[in-house]
């Protein structure tokens, strides 16, 4: 039986659709700096750190779409404090509540150690107390921490979409899972390009290249998933002109990985542009899709 | 004084002269759209941030071939587990100590989550104060013991205004008696959706033809949290593990 919904759109645009976006790649990079910090070796060490400057300023730029969105923009730290008896804010239960605490913790573990990656860049740590958080902002842990703050990042916006009485955003619980996938092969994907442009170790960019290809192929699956548990509903909402931009995800998505077997040289740039214009296509088509139908 | 509160709205008695619209605009000084002009009576449209009541205008062919009319005053349901009150992150929805569902308007700063989550289709974005609005259960008239604007102008008792509990007796009471008269299609809406509504209905077809979301549709959407929590969860192990994998397929090869 086909939900039946009665609701008008929240008129969620362009901002939210750049926080999405924007929100996985800050969460992915912080991911992927990490994992070549931790378990890469020295030749890794600049990309590491082209993936932390990458996501912090990913993650800069999310606050600012997120209170421009606001009607009250006044009022973002409502979000976070209760205005009425000045206690916090929070409840487990709301991903927009979870989502604001988060991007405030993931905030203050990207912005130190963006400092931590500038200072090893510099070859200047500064010495005192400074130089001790820089240190720990850069240590095994605090790394841990941040990447589980970052992947949930890069997940919650689907969770927070599922959570609602929208249709399609409601009828699936497979959204969280894959903007988390999205997220993540745009990160891989954008870092790929700004280590070519960098001139980074090819090794390095390989190894990227590859993970993509997991990164992918996991969102593939998660496709197929969300498709299968929207059931009819999936069909009301990959029709005209919807259907289009999930053809455009889709194609873009196997393309880029066929492009990397296929072409020549790997087709990096080409491969790695698809990928990046795929995951925007698919929180363009997903936010706007169910609100415009309505 | 603080009471259990509730609605009663009989669609039998409605006889769609908006009486209701106008009273609670007049009470809560809201100016309204421009009205719409279309093939039908309702010129309302919908419930929004103007519009706090709609009196919803339904034709159906009746057995004898003819056209019948069904009005329904429509409201927010103030329901016992609120959804748009769920998600709210700043607290700016709140239940108030008639155990309505009210929008603090000196707290919400317009994020529109509760629009997303409301399955009433209730609450409007009122874009030049930047906040969402809805039905206040005239919270400023319950507090002074008054009833409700749009209750206490209802010219045929359609809406009736009271404790809860004595709405659910004269709903059962009323369904009763329609059912003996031979409307066996009257039901009453509310009594189970959403852990109970506090405004309930009296129906005489399917709640789809009244834009109301039957008992199986009628699902709390904190339902997906679990499991969109653990789609996320299962998807980063498995992305953590395929990097881990490809670290190790490299060292094989170097």
């Amino acid at each position: 039986m086909k939900p039946e919904h009665f609701v008008v759109p929240p008129e969620w645009g362009w901002y939210i659709v750049w926080y999405f976006y924007l929100g996985g790649i800050a969460g992915g990079a912080y991911l992927l700096g990490t994992l070549l910090k931790l378990r890469g070796g020295l030749r890794d060490v600049p990309v590491s750190r082209l993936a932390f400057f990458l996501s912090f300023a990913a993650m800069a730029v999310c606050p600012v779409l997120l209170t421009l969105d606001l009607g009250q923009p006044g009022r973002f730290w409502h979000m976070l404090i209760d205005r009425s008896h000045g206690g916090l804010a929070f409840k487990y239960w709301s991903p927009m509540s979870v989502g604001a605490w988060v991007l405030l913790f993931f905030g203050a573990f990207c912005t130190a150690t963006f400092a931590a990656a500038v200072a090893q860049a510099r070859g200047s740590e500064p010495k005192g107390r400074l130089g001790a958080l820089l240190r720990i902002a850069y240590g095994r842990g605090f790394l841990a921490v941040g990447s589980v703050l970052g992947l949930f990042l890069a997940g919650y916006t689907g969770v927070l979409l599922s959570v609602s009485s929208q249709p399609l955003w409601s009828d699936t619980w497979a959204l969280g899972g894959l903007f988390l996938a999205s997220g993540l092969s745009v990160a891989a994907a954008a870092l790929v390009l700004l280590a070519r442009w960098r001139h980074a170790d090819l090794a390095t960019t390989g190894f990227l290249r590859e993970v993509d290809g997991s990164f992918i192929t996991l969102e593939l699956m998660l496709l197929v998933i969300c498709f299968a548990s929207l059931g009819r509903v999936g069909i009301e909402y990959a029709r005209w002109p919807w259907l289009l931009l999930w053809l455009l995800v889709l194609g873009l998505s196997v393309g880029s990985l066929v492009v990397r077997k296929r072409v020549a040289g790997g087709g990096v740039v080409p491969a790695a542009t698809m990928v990046l214009i795929g995951g925007l296509a698919l929180r363009i088509v997903v936010v706007f899709a169910p609100q415009v139908h309505a | 004084m603080a009471r259990t509160v509730g609605f009663f709205t009989d669609t039998t008695v409605c006889i769609g002269c908006k009486a209701c619209e106008v009273a609670c605009k007049e009470w809560n000084q809201l100016p309204g759209h421009e009205p719409l002009f279309r093939d039908s009576f309702d010129n309302t449209g919908k419930l929004d941030e103007q519009n706090w009541r709609h009196v919803q205008f339904h034709e159906r062919g009746t057995p004898a071939g003819g056209v019948a009319w069904n009005m329904m005053s429509d409201v927010c349901k103030h329901c016992s587990d609120a959804p748009c009150m769920a998600v709210c992150p700043t607290n700016a929805i709140v239940r108030t100590e008639f155990d309505t569902v009210y929008i603090r308007p000196d707290v919400c700063n317009g994020c529109r989550d509760c629009i997303a989550a409301c399955p009433y289709h209730v609450i409007g974005f009122n874009g030049s104060k930047g906040l969402a609005q809805k039905c206040t259960f005239c919270y400023d008239r319950l507090q002074r013991d008054l009833e409700p604007a749009c209750a206490k102008v209802c010219p045929t008792q359609s809406i009736q205004f009271g404790d809860l509990a004595e709405m659910r007796q004269r709903a059962t009471a009323r369904q009763a008696q329609l059912q003996q008269q031979g409307v066996h299609e009257a039901r009453i809406y509310g009594e189970r959706e959403y852990g109970g509504l506090h405004a309930l209905f009296l129906l005489t077809g399917a709640p789809s033809e009244y834009r109301l979301p039957d008992e199986a549709n009628a699902v709390l959407p904190r339902r997906n949290n679990v499991l969109g929590y653990l789609g996320a969860l299962v998807t980063g192990c498995l992305a953590v593990l395929a990097a881990l994998v490809g670290f190790r397929e490299r060292r094989k090869e170097a």
